[in-house]
Order: structure tokens, then sequence, then C-alpha cells
């Protein structure tokens, strides 16, 4: 028989004011009891749901009200090992908002503000995702473009630590570039795997877009940007080895469509792929997919890929969370993939569509496509 | 009495936190100077202020690695030949990976296969002299791309290359060992081979350790059984200098191999028969002479049986009764 859950030995005694303190005190919330989940929230309310991005959920969960007092409560099962950001969303006086859980201090954070983040049994934070202090930082530099393609460009240089011009490296391109450095501490993750030679010394070059929804739809503009301007560019400034296997272009969402839309219009180039959580809508008939106009353009690329799927890369790593309604297009994608021949691999996370999903990615993809020394390097 | 035929070679663990090789260089009686090797460490090879107090500051850097830049900054169309001949046999280790990621998983789904013990064993010989055969192939592939390079360039008359021969030779003879650290394996042997180290250390006691110990072994073998990628393969990289022939040398099993799983050690060992697979954890060591090894110090043998014992003790047999 499975141990009665600390909310219920709450709620079955008498309660007061007093032991709702001690409850409250000292204890890590929401309360993870193996696969048991509850979501606590303490205040003045009509009602509260619990908001969260797990596709396959009702999105919205009501909080139970423990009765006379303002303590509110939801238990969840949620798997080993899930990752999920959630808020609360409290209703009073005929008014409503949106708040992070303030019982909860672990927040991620992507260009939409923040959420709340629980973390089931089993899900820790991967020790390469945090700053080492023996780890030599690389350095960080902005940059602009002028592009005949598509005018300014901005972005972010990365050059390793111990960086040489006597040296050659591989090239990362990476759509979104200010986000991953943001919301996915892609640096200290570039710089720690580094350090660990699980990935070579490499220039990256996190680009972004003005708008992205746009260009990031298979937009041909863009992809001569990135292979016929920008990286010509970087490797008359930088050594850059000149082979596919030395360039890697990756991106998530619609960021990911880009990054196979560019791999497709220019066959071979790119001969390491990373896609996370790619936005491939498709429909099997018609032209319209469920997700709206926005996807039109990528519905008509990944149709088109579909009919006649073709090798586009060498290597191509696509993950995904299991609770993101994209599992299913991304699922679909693989088999089409492996089928041409590419080497694939696909990676599922129990989380969801967000940014620490695709930095809690980046050590397997990445060594995977562009493994470091650390075969070679025997102190 | 017979004559020794070259001086004693000694392999060691890793070196960094605790070293050992002190006390190797005193049991061998070498009191004269000696030449090390840091080239593994590239960028970072003149950082051997440690590992020369260690030795008693009797040293001399043989600076393989900044020799080498040197050298193709003198010799530019050198330079380029070498680093096309990198690329190409960087090409030929992808597509042997290839090759060999598609042998062991035969491998291992023949493994799991139910089916009368006879053939089962007959299929999992036939995908062991697969891969046996694939490392051989690969192996005979890079001997070839060496020798055409070698013979195309004419390293061994080749003036920029002669000089800096003749100078590593001129410092070795008034030394009395070689010390090889370890670090990049690859960038090692490289280096060992262009300066044609083997043909001028017959007359030296050698202490290698980690990258070092490999790269004077016959078959380089690249090995770790849980990098971040995934389940890791070992590969073959290379032909090393062959001063310790039929010895596959395996530093830092700590932390790259999986000892307790007699599964692994079997296929290792099997793969690499009849050579010698030892582990050589930190502060181990064990000492060659004449195809003998003795004084072997925390150096494990691993064993077709699946296990890892010490080197020298001789594995129980165990009775089915």
């Amino acid at each position: 028989m499975s141990a009665r859950l600390a909310i219920h030995k709450l709620i079955d005694g008498r309660i007061d004011a007093g032991r709702i303190q001690a409850f409250l005190h000292g204890r890590k919330f929401p309360i993870v009891e193996g696969t048991s989940v509850t979501f606590v929230w303490m205040g003045h309310a009509d009602s509260v749901q619990l908001r969260h991005w797990i596709f396959g959920l009702e999105s919205s969960n009501a909080l139970s009200r423990v009765p006379g007092t303002d303590l509110w409560y939801l238990t969840l099962e949620i798997p080993s090992n899930s990752r999920v950001e959630y808020k609360y969303e409290i209703h009073r006086g005929g008014h409503s908002g949106w708040i992070e859980d303030p019982l909860n201090p672990n927040r991620a954070r992507d260009p939409f503000g923040a959420n709340s983040v629980l973390q089931s049994e089993g899900y820790e934070d991967p020790t390469w995702t945090n700053h080492d202090p023996v780890t030599r930082p690389g350095a960080i530099e902005p940059f602009t473009f002028e592009s005949k393609a598509l005018g300014r460009r901005t972005g972010h240089l990365y050059l390793p630590a111990r960086f040489r011009r006597s040296r050659q490296y591989p090239l990362l391109v990476v759509h979104d570039g200010s986000d991953y450095l943001k919301y996915a501490g892609m640096q200290t993750v570039l710089d720690n795997l580094i350090h660990r030679l699980e990935i070579p010394d490499m220039i990256v070059a996190f680009t972004d877009s003005p708008d992205r929804l746009q260009e990031y739809a298979n937009d041909e503009r863009h992809a001569r940007y990135l292979t016929e301007e920008l990286v010509p560019d970087l490797a008359a400034r930088f050594p850059l080895y000149d082979q596919p296997q030395a360039r890697c272009i990756m991106g998530a969402s619609f960021g990911a469509v880009s990054a196979l839309s560019t791999a497709y219009r220019y066959p071979g180039f790119w001969g390491r792929l990373l896609v996370q959580s790619g936005s491939f809508a498709f429909t099997d008939i018609g032209k319209r997919n469920r997700r709206g106009p926005l996807f039109d353009r990528v519905v008509e690329f990944v149709n088109t890929y579909r009919a006649q799927p073709k090798v586009v890369s060498e290597r191509v790593f696509v993950s995904c969370g299991v609770y993101e309604s994209l599992i299913y297009e991304n699922r679909s994608m693989v088999p089409l993939l492996s089928a041409t021949g590419m080497d694939v691999r696909f990676v599922e996370a129990r989380d969801g569509h967000n940014w620490e999903n695709w930095r809690d990615r980046l050590r397997e993809g990445l060594s995977w496509l562009m493994p470091g020394p650390l075969m070679f390097i025997y102190e | 009495m017979t004559k020794s035929l070259r001086p004693a070679v000694v392999l060691l663990g890793a070196q960094r936190f605790d070293p050992s090789l002190g006390a190797a260089v005193s049991e061998l009686g070498v009191t004269g100077r000696i030449a090390i090797i840091t080239a593994g460490w590239q960028e970072r090879e003149s950082e051997d202020e440690e590992l020369s107090a260690h030795l008693g500051d009797r040293t001399v850097n043989l600076r393989l690695h900044a020799r080498g830049d040197a050298l193709f900054r003198e010799d530019p169309a050198l330079r380029d030949a070498h680093r096309e001949r990198q690329a190409s046999l960087r090409h030929r280790q992808d597509f042997y990976r290839i090759r060999l990621e598609h042998e062991l998983e035969a491998d291992r789904v023949i493994c799991t296969r139910t089916a009368p013990a006879e053939i089962l064993a007959e299929q999992v010989q036939a995908s062991l002299d697969g891969i046996r055969e694939l490392d051989q192939w690969h192996l005979r592939l890079c001997a070839r791309i060496r020798m055409e390079f070698e013979a195309r360039w004419d390293l061994a008359n080749r003036p920029s290359v002669v000089r800096h021969r003749q100078e590593l030779a001129e410092i070795l003879s008034g030394c009395d060992a070689v010390a090889i650290a370890g670090g990049h394996v690859a960038t090692l042997v490289n280096r060992l081979v262009l300066f044609g180290i083997a043909d001028l250390v017959h007359h030296h006691t050698v202490f290698a350790w980690s990258a070092g110990a490999m790269a004077i072994s016959d078959r380089i073998v690249l090995f770790h059984d849980s990098p971040p990628q995934g389940p890791g393969a070992s590969e073959i990289l290379d032909a090393g200098l062959g001063l310790i022939p039929g010895v596959v040398v395996l530093p830092e099993p700590e932390r790259r191999l999986h000892l307790d799983r007699k599964d692994r050690v079997q296929r290792l060992v099997r793969r690499f028969e009849p050579a010698t697979c030892l582990a050589l954890p930190a502060r181990s060591r064990i000492t060659w002479r004449d195809g003998v090894f003795s004084s072997a110090h925390d150096v494990l043998q691993l064993r077709p049986s699946g296990r890892a014992l010490p080197f020298g003790v001789r594995p129980r047999r165990v009775s089915a009764s």
C-alpha cells in the first residue's frame, strides 16, 4: 500500500492556521512524492487553475480549496524525469491573472517572461548546464552583417577559450541565437562541453531574425544568407574547416524548420543538422494544417519533403518533448529522414516546448554530431 | 649471459596528480639526463615545470609540437600536404567508424538471439571475425596512406625534416632515457612519426604513460565505454611506434572502462587477441624488456574470461563440479 500523501495527512485532520503554517514551512513545492505531485497555492481567490503546457492533459486543471481555508491544492500523476513549466491562474472578483508559483523558487525564463518549473522525481539539472569555475570561458561578441538577401542582420559570435588562428575549427550556426544564449544558457553549455572534451573547440554563429515566423518558414532568402553569405564571410575571417562534417546548423521550433529547409536547399553543404522540437506541420490531405495560416509555408515545405525525402545532410539529431503537441510531427519525421540513408538519432524527453528542454538535449546532440577529443585525450 | 636487445620500456598509468614516474626511474637506475616529450599537450607543451621537477630537473624537452609548427612554417608545401593527409585519414576514420558501428550492432543483436548453442557460437565468432578483419583493414589502409605520404615527400631525405631529426639525434645522444607524456594521442603519434623518434631511441630507456604508452604500442585503440553521445565503441586509430609489440594499452580504466561488465571486457580481449590488453590505472606501471613483462604495480590484465586481474595473477580455474 502506498504511503498517504502529505496533503491528505493535512486535510484528514483538524485544520487550523498553525497546522497550515507547519505544512507550508520547510517543504519544497510542488510536493513530489513518487509520481504523485501536489501543486499548492495559498491565498484569497474564487477559484485557482493550474496552467501548464503538457500536451495530452487538460491545459487547465482546477485546484481544490481545503474547506474553511485559503489553501488550494491539486494532485496529479506526473511520470518520473519530467520537467513541467506552469503558472497559476487566479480568479478573484470577476478578474483573473496568471502568476508564477510563489512557493516554488524554480523558474525558467523565455521571451514571454518566466514560468514556474516542476521537476518530477528523478529529474536533475544537468551539471554541465551550470557555471563551472574551472572551465575557461569562450568569448562572445555581437556582430552585424549586411546581407544582400535580407539586409542588416545581427547576432553573436562565439570563439572558444584558447582560440588560435593556427588551428582549424568546425562551425555551428544557431537560429534564434540570442534566445539560445539567454534562455538555454548556451555559452555556459558550450564552455563546459568543450572543457570536458565532449565537443571540439568550435566557432559558433548565434544568428537572429527580426521576423522569424516569416524568415524561418522555408524562406529561400534566409537559407541563402546563411549558406552563401554568412559562412563564406566567416570562413574568410576565421580558420574554419572547409568540410560538410565540420558545418552544423541547428534550431528549435520554427528555427528547426529553417535549419532543415536550409540544408534541403543546399544538400551536402551542412553535414550536421540539429533540430529541436521542429514545427514540422504537414497534411495528409489538403493544404491547410490545423495550426493555422502561420504554418502554411511550413506545411508546403514539409509536405514536399515528405513526398520526396532526400539526403540533405550526413547526420541529423532530432529531439522533441513528449509533452508538446509537435511530438507527433517529429516522430513521424524520423523514419522519413532515416530512410534516405542519413544517420539519424531521435531523442524524446519528458518535457515541453521550451528552452530548458532544448538546453538539456544539447550535450547528447552536439557530442553525437560533432564528438570532441574525449576519445583522443588520455592524460 | 644474453645481451638485452634494447633497454627497458616502462608503461605507466596517469601521472597528473600523484606521479609514480620517479619511482620507476629510480628502480631502473637511470641517473643521466632524460629527454621528455610532451607533444600530446599540444600548445601547452612547454608547461613542463612540474614534470621536470619530479624528475630532478635533469630533463630536456624535445618540443616536438613546437618543432612541428616550426617545420611547417619553414616548409609550407609539406604543411599543406600533411594537412591534406590528416584530412584524408579523418575521412577514413569516419567511414571505418560507420562500418564498425554496424558490425558491433550486428554482434549485439546476434548475442541476444536464442539458437542452438553451436549455431550461436559459430555466428558470434563470425561477427567477431568480421570486426577483427575490419580493424586490420583499417590499419592496413592507414599504413598505406602514411607510406605513400612518406615516399612522396621523402621525409628521410627532405632537408627541412632532416635538419630537425639531426638536432633531435644530437639532443638524445646526451640522454639516457626518454619520457613520453600523455595528452592527445593522435597529435602525439603524428609528431613522433614525423620526427622519426622510433629510430632515435633504440638505446634509451623509455618511460611512457597514458597516451604516451598508447603511442609506443603497435596498435592504438581509442576507447570509452560511456561517452556522452551514447554507448561507446572502441576503435583503432592507427599503428603506433611499435616499441612494445602485441600489447593493447588502456589507460584511465577508472573512468573509461566498465571493468565489471564481463561481456564488454571479454569482447575487447577477444577482438584484439593474441595481443595482451593491459589496463593502466593512475600510478600503475609495468616494465617490458625483450618481450617479457616484469615489475608490475597495480596493472590489470583483461582476460578472455571477462575479468580484469592484477597482472601476473593466474586466473583461477573454476571447477565444473
